[in-house]
């Protein structure tokens, strides 16, 4: 039982349900209006999007550019269950359906291209991605060119709450076990790890596929959410606009995800009538942090707020 | 049977032969030494046997609980499983987590709680945690690290990352250790410790040991038998004192003209 229950497991779930009351208050009192709903749900679906990339990127250290690919594995799926069954039911069946999907085809992809290192990943993942938006480009089920549309909607925020949760649950679980060490070592010195008896691949594979199961649910809370979509949602740029949160918060660190999705959420709501002014936001943004946080916003450190509170408490207890 | 037998390996880099015809025995419990002066090819034996690099000729076999084993073509990491285990040279620790999170990594290949149970933390999974933590804190315990087990393995002075290099490699609870220089960098008194160690080490595990040293001192004293390798050759091997004797041993480290 001490191991389920202790100081810090309790802070943190006091922490998510105070946040979870503060946002789903805001929404009943129609102060968060539909129009802040869609930023306050597209930052959700980031949160999801970028934490699964960070335990690619951050934590097992291999590069991919190719997140989107398993965004619209999972958004498609999602969707096409919709069709048959549009309820709840039916958006939990559609998100299975997508991790299972999303897991194989991401296994698949991982065999030839783990082998690769840096930059030649980041091309073949980048490459594996266009070849599934191209197979949905080419698909009948999938509707072609002109996506699916009036997709029923489920998501709401306690849904994708909920999600963010298990999200994190399931990466920072993984990570703190022998297991998410062996990723880790991976990262730190591949040679040395393999020395150490750690079958390398199997990890890099591992990493890979828990990740793309992930970014599959955040497409398949897309598109529960935002009634169409299209091959065009998930090409290159959405890849880049994860991987920018990444970097941006911190690679290795959960929290900076979080926040650096949610500033970056803020950014593009003041600069929505102005689209390309947004996109020379962003490159100014990288250029700026990779001259003065080259290691992100947190770096890899994560945000304590065990840490914050006993600060606290010194302070006044002087 | 031998615990480890080579037989004629050879490895060729292009034209460079850094290892040619190297035969080699080490029984259950020997102390073996492997000398040499700068680039005569001890480096690329050790990465030969653990894996690293595939021989270009020649066998390797292992003796694994009376079975023998052919490790050529095997991963690094299904030999380390075999019990084989080994420090780096040029120190390879797992630079920016703990000391102990180094040496828990070693000890991966035997947990025994699969990924599943471990993210939905299953009773069974603290359990291997509990028992994971208790082994690494006696391994640093005894490689004198206990009280840095939180530190950073970058943030420790070089001495005790070479400390650090023999607790992970031990972690992997080998049959036979490859130390590849592990006084490199260090002072007498240090060396001195470390000559006790080792010695300890080998006696309380019940390891063989394989180990390349510059530092004569430590060879000789504490090796059983020496083999000496010169531009890829093993040029002389038998006790200490007839390796001193040994005229092409001489030659080779005074570079006199044959
Ligand atoms: N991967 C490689 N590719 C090409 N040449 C290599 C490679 N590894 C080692 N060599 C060469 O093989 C020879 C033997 O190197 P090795 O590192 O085994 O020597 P060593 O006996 O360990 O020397 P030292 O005492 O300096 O550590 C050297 O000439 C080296 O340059
Ligand atoms: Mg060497």
């Amino acid at each position: 039982m001490k191991h389920y229950v202790n100081k810090n497991t309790m802070t943190w779930t006091l922490f998510a349900a105070v946040v979870f009351a503060l946002i789903e208050g805001l929404i009943l009192a129609d102060i968060l209006d539909s129009y802040y709903q869609v930023t306050l749900i597209t930052i959700c679906i980031n949160i999801i999007l970028a934490l699964s990339l960070n335990l690619i990127i951050g934590y097992s250290g291999q590069f991919s550019l190719g997140h989107a690919g398993f965004m619209a594995i999972g958004a498609y799926c999602a969707a096409l269950t919709l069709a048959k069954l549009p309820n709840l039911m039916g958006l939990l069946l559609g998100i299975l359906i997508g991790i299972v999907i999303s897991g194989i085809i991401a296994l698949i992809i991982a065999i030839p291209t783990l082998r690769l290192r840096g930059d030649y990943l980041a091309i073949a993942t980048l490459g594996f991605s266009e070849v599934i938006r191209i197979a949905i480009l080419n698909m009948d089920v999938t509707g072609g060119a002109a996506g699916l549309s009036n997709i029923p909607k489920i998501t709401t925020f306690p849904v994708i709450y909920i999600f963010i949760l298990i999200t994190l649950i399931v990466i920072v679980n993984f990570a703190r076990s022998s297991h998410g060490r062996a990723c880790a070592s991976v990262r730190e010195d591949e040679i040395a790890s393999e020395s150490m008896g750690v079958n390398t691949t199997k990890y890099k594979t591992l990493a890979f596929v828990i990740g793309a199961a992930l970014a599959s649910v955040g497409g398949a809370l897309y598109a529960a959410y935002f009634y169409v979509i299209n091959p065009g949602t998930f090409g290159f740029q959405k890849s880049i606009d994860i991987l920018v949160i990444v970097v941006f918060g911190g690679m290795g660190s959960l929290t900076g995800s979080i926040v650096a999705a949610i500033i970056l959420g803020f950014i593009t709501l003041a600069l929505q009538s102005f689209a390309e002014l947004r996109m020379i936001l962003y490159a100014v943004a990288i250029i700026v942090i990779m001259i003065y946080r080259p290691s992100g916003l947190f770096g890899n450190k994560e945000l304590n707020i065990t840490k914050l509170f006993k600060k606290k408490e010194r302070k006044e207890a002087k | 049977m031998a615990l480890l037998s080579i037989k004629n390996l050879t490895k060729n880099f292009g034209g460079l032969c850094a290892n040619s015809n190297i035969s080699m025995e080490i029984d259950d419990g020997e102390l073996v030494g492997l000398i040499g002066p700068n680039g005569a090819g001890k480096t690329t034996l050790f990465n030969m046997l653990t894996g690293v690099y595939e021989p270009s000729e020649g066998t390797i076999d292992f003796v694994r609980d009376g079975k023998e084993v052919r490790l050529n073509g095997k991963k690094p990491y299904v030999v380390t499983a075999l019990g084989l285990a080994r420090t780096f040279q040029n120190i390879r620790l797992f630079q920016n987590l703990s000391v102990i999170d180094n040496v828990k990594i070693a000890m991966n290949k035997d947990v025994k709680c699969g990924v599943v149970a471990s993210i939905l933390r299953f009773p069974m999974f603290f359990k291997e945690e509990e028992r994971i933590e208790k082994e690494a804190l006696e391994l640093l315990d005894i490689l004198h690290l206990a009280d840095k087990k939180d530190e950073l393995a970058c943030n420790l002075p070089y001495g005790e990352q070479r400390r650090l290099e023999i607790a992970r490699a031990l972690a992997t609870r080998p049959k036979l250790l490859f130390l590849d220089e592990p006084a490199a960098g260090m002072n007498p008194q240090e060396t001195a410790e470390l000559t006790q160690l080792i010695r300890r080490i080998k006696d309380e595990f019940h390891i063989s040991v394989l180990l390349i040293e510059h530092d004569m001192s430590l060879v000789m004293n504490l090796c059983e038998r020496i083999y000496v390798l010169d531009y890829g050759k093993c040029i002389a091997s038998g006790t200490p004192a007839e390796i001193q004797t040994n005229k092409r041993v001489i030659e080779a480290y005074l570079g006199e003209e044959v």
